[in-house]
């Protein structure tokens, strides 16, 4: 079992060329903020390990919320550039065959940045301006693209087979039929027509580190747990006095700030998301951020692994990032369907999760005891999401057309597939997989 | 809280609220909605101020007709609405159906729907209002000339005049229709306070009226004014905001589309995919739709009544079922029409039994079927439907005649009320209907209102499938597209006073 990996490298621009880098980007589109597989600059869909890929520009428009909310002096952070990408395999090897298809795409976008220079060591370089993600999701932990590709010609070509001449299977049984498919497929393998690599298991090394992690987090916990009692009562006091404080900055945004986000979306069935914004000021809200982020990585390692990140199925890679020494927050994810789908599913599905996160954001809708109103202020909201939001100048999705759903029921049909012997009963429902 | 607003909505005003978000005047058959646009502005004035609007009052005897008036967001400009007061309003209605090209995608509104193939409704042919008159048999001549009145010459330039039909209980298609309406919550009797564990059919005020709380127990939000802007004094206040007049209470937006619904095509190919068979072809059509011809749902009606279910026996018939009992589709296919609309699922996929199971729930512990989860709670996505067929009527069996040269068309001017036009409609047509990935199906939109367009994963969208308690499923290919967009705008049917409002702002 190969597992995923992502990187984002993160460095600073020239802000008198921003125009220049957009219209340089621009090129790799085959619609507005999706890129062509097979662009001049980055030719992605040469990386058959590549789930997903975009690159930004984290421009923050919400710079003058704190003066704003809290009466403190606008920061000025420099105007970065982020380019980030989820794989199959490690980062190291990932990165040095990105950069042999690459190489010049990547140095002439990179030299938009301040401290590339030409000569530089490109693979140094990268390595050296990664910002490691706080928090990771991933859909489906060690679903490798090869695995996505292979299985979804499998179903295609298992519908093909099956669903072509209705009459013929009349007479039998739902079993009868299964196996029909799995002789059909047995051939094609065969013959080399179809394949299906073995998914294999994780190796001995990362199930021990993972066993290891699984136990320590709670052991951890556990001790610290007294600590926690005893600062539990000054905790909540804090947090109430600053939510009932807090000055919530959620006006509508402007028509042609949404408008240009919503000219990137739905071109695919999946969509991009990217968002940033400031942490409140303070070292309350920017520890119990660190607090969570660790414990929502521990879930999304040990307990959402498996199609669905709390109740939502529909995100496929998603990530929480510190910048700029943890004073703002970074958020980026992949998910499927429409945006105004996603903030739905936050809203009636995750809004706890969401607000135990981004009430330590500048400007949240009101919550009350971390979990509770916030997103469900349902305009409120929607409004500062797409505030808060930021176009993806390119965005590259490995496996376009696919759904968590289409992925999931795709390994369900060749999990069904690999079985031996199935009831009448287990045979139905596998055909309704098709 | 909830306690606060049923006294509230217990003061609810229907002589300020126009009749058409309480009645669909289905006793007046006959019906013309005028698209104009503002000839004399002074003319348009004094007609608005001068018309008789029928409002949500129950009258007895009921009128014999009716009269409802809308703006889109170019007549409110037109009218002379100060700038910072039409831009409180919803960013949808502001941007118009077709005014982004964004907004048709998601929409659905491409190929042979794209707005610049529309009669009327794209930019550069956008109406300012809709007039939209109502008769009953035999009085629609002589109403049509009393509600234009003298001046109607004077002040309108006419766009569309939409002429409409009555073919009895049922669409163009030949289906019974219009027998799944929400229940409104006029008195604020419904709590909402937290998740809600059952699908239920009655629905906050707020998502029809604007002004008053909705699913979520807030606000939408609407232009709110100073008492001492010009001409909001004689404005209702804003319920959240009583230091301000609102101009959205007792408002709501319209959403219009004029649907070209090819009959014809329809039986043709139905017939043909079932080799003629009449009883085959019965089936498939009724598959296509997710009820009977006669309307009766294809999922067995349940024992537990479902709140704001079964006014009587008819509505119990119709009405008192969701899709629990078929989890697999094997009854009514996922992808049928009904079943895309209005999927009458509740805010959990599964029942929801104690605290611990509520808590599981919530985390995403709780999972049992491939399908948990893929959908949104129905209560956030409901509209009340107000349209009308238009055109001859055409039975099933004269369907499959070939088309004369001189065919009418005919269709569905759709009419929906919706006091989040994003949220509500948007999503209905986006999320669902015309969504290729809808609760797990791909490759086919909806059966009926599909446009047929490629779709990353899905290049030829074409499809249907009836999941069958065999196993495989049935698919039918091929289907062509049956509903064309030939027109449509976003428009705000305004409370009353805010009518006064509007015709006053010179």
């Amino acid at each position: 079992m190969t597992f995923q990996s992502s990187f984002m490298v993160v460095a600073p621009l020239d802000v008198k060329r921003t125009d220049e880098l957009r219209t340089l980007l621009a090129t790799m589109n085959r619609a507005p903020g999706v890129a062509a597989p097979n662009n001049g600059l980055i030719p992605f869909g040469q990386l058959e390990e590549l789930h997903f890929a975009r690159i930004v520009l984290l421009d923050d428009q919400t710079l003058d919320d704190i003066t704003t909310a809290y009466r403190l002096p606008r920061e000025s952070y420099p105007l970065y550039l982020a380019f980030l990408a989820d794989f199959d395999g490690d980062v190291g090897p990932f990165r040095k065959k990105l950069i042999a298809v690459a190489r010049k795409g990547l140095e002439q976008i990179f030299s938009f940045c301040t401290d590339f220079k030409p000569g530089t060591d490109l693979d140094g370089w990268m390595k050296a301006h990664e910002h490691r993600p706080s928090t990771m999701y991933n859909n489906w932990i060690g679903r490798t693209m090869q695995q996505i590709r292979e299985e979804d010609v499998l179903r295609q070509a298992v519908q093909m087979r099956l669903l072509q001449n209705g009459s013929e299977f009349k007479k039998s049984s739902p079993e009868e039929i299964r196996r029909v498919a799995k002789d059909f497929v047995t051939r094609e393998v065969n013959s080399q027509r179809l394949t299906l690599t073995p998914l294999g298991k994780a190796p001995l090394a990362w199930r021990i580190k993972n066993l290891l992690h699984l136990i320590f987090v709670p052991v951890l916990l556990l001790i610290l747990a007294p600590l926690f009692l005893i600062y539990l009562p000054v905790f909540a006091i804090q947090l109430r006095r600053r939510e009932k404080r807090d000055l919530e900055l959620a006006p509508r945004p402007r028509a042609d700030w949404v408008d240009g986000l919503a000219r990137l979306e739905d071109h695919d069935v999946t969509n991009q998301f990217t968002a940033m914004g400031s942490l409140k000021p303070g070292l309350f809200r920017r520890w119990t951020l660190v607090v969570l982020l660790w414990l929502i990585e521990y879930t999304t390692r040990h307990v959402y692994t498996r199609g669905h990140l709390a109740r939502v199925p529909s995100i496929h890679f998603a990530r929480w990032v510190f910048i700029d020494d943890k004073k703002r927050l970074v958020f980026c994810s992949n998910y499927d369907g429409s945006l105004e789908s996603y903030m739905d599913d936050f809203i009636n599905k995750v809004a706890f999760g969401l607000n135990v996160v981004f009430s330590n954001g500048i400007g949240y809708p009101k919550t009350n005891w971390l979990f509770f109103q916030g997103a469900k202020d349902e305009q409120r909201f929607k409004y500062f999401i797409r505030r808060h939001e930021l176009p993806s100048e390119v965005w590259y999705n490995g496996h376009s057309g696919l759904t968590n759903f289409d992925l999931l029921r795709n390994a369900r049909i060749r999990s069904g597939l690999e079985q031996q012997s199935m009831t009448n009963a287990e045979a139905v429902q596998w055909l309704q997989l098709l | 809280m909830s306690r606060r607003f049923t006294l509230m909505n217990a003061d609810l005003d229907f002589d300020d609220v126009q009749g058409l978000v309480r009645f669909g005047f289905g006793g007046m058959h006959r019906a013309a909605f005028y698209l104009v646009r503002i000839k004399d502005l002074a003319a348009v004035r004094s007609w608005l101020v001068n018309a008789h609007i029928t409002t949500a009052r129950v009258l007895a005897p009921p009128p014999v007709t009716a009269l409802q008036v809308a703006f889109t967001f170019e007549g409110l400009k037109a009218l002379g609405v100060p700038r910072e007061v039409v831009e409180g309003f919803a960013p949808e209605f502001i941007s118009g159906m077709a005014g982004d090209a964004s907004r048709s995608r998601r929409l659905g509104d491409l190929g042979a729907n794209a707005p610049n193939r529309w009669r009327w409704g794209q930019p550069d042919r956008s109406p300012h209002l809709a007039i939209m008159m109502y008769g009953k048999e035999g009085e629609m001549e002589k109403c049509e000339a009393e509600f234009k009145g003298p001046s109607w010459d004077l002040a309108f330039e006419v766009l569309e005049r939409l002429p409409t039909s009555h073919l009895g209980e049922v669409e163009p298609f030949g289906f019974v229709d219009g027998i799944s309406q929400p229940v409104i919550d006029w008195e604020g009797q419904r709590t909402i306070h937290g998740d809600q564990l059952t699908y239920g059919n009655v629905v906050a005020l707020g998502e029809f009226l604007l002004g008053y709380s909705n699913e979520y127990n807030e606000y939408t939000d609407r232009p709110l004014l100073e008492p001492s802007n010009r001409g909001a004094a004689e404005l209702l206040p804003a319920l959240d905001q009583p230091g301000k007049k609102d101009l959205g209470r007792n408002g709501t937006y319209l959403v219009v589309r004029q649907l070209e619904q090819d009959v014809r095509g329809f039986w043709q190919f139905v017939d043909k995919a079932a080799e003629s068979n009449p009883e085959e072809r019965k089936r498939l059509a009724e598959a296509m739709v997710g009820r009977a011809l006669n309307g009766s749902p294809l999922v067995p009606r349940q024992d537990k009544p479902i709140p704001g279910v079964g006014e009587d026996e008819k509505d119990r018939a119709y009405n008192q079922f969701t899709y629990d009992s078929d989890p697999s589709g094997v009854r009514c296919p996922f992808g049928s029409h009904i079943r895309r609309a209005n999927p009458r699922n509740a805010d959990f996929p599964n029942p929801v039994k104690g605290m611990i199971s509520h808590l599981l729930q919530t985390f995403g512990l709780g999972r049992r079927n491939l399908r948990d989860d893929l959908m949104s709670p129905t209560r956030f996505h409901r509209l009340l439907r107000r349209g009308r067929e238009y055109g001859p009527g055409l039975s099933p069996q004269d369907a499959l005649q070939p088309k004369p040269a001189d065919d009418a068309e005919r269709g569905l001017h759709f009419i929906c009320i919706n006091s989040n036009i994003a949220r509500q409609f948007e999503f209905v047509q986006g999320a669902w209907l015309m969504s290729t990935q809808f609760n797990g199906v791909s490759e086919e939109s909806d059966p009926l209102m599909g446009n047929r367009e490629p779709v990353p994963g899905s290049p030829c969208p074409a499809s249907f499938s009836i999941p069958r308690e065999s196993g495989l499923r049935e698919r039918c290919d091929g289907l062509p597209q049956f509903v064309t967009v030939r027109g449509g705008a976003y428009l705000f049917l305004p409370s009353l006073r805010a009518l006064r409002y509007f015709a006053t702002q010179d």
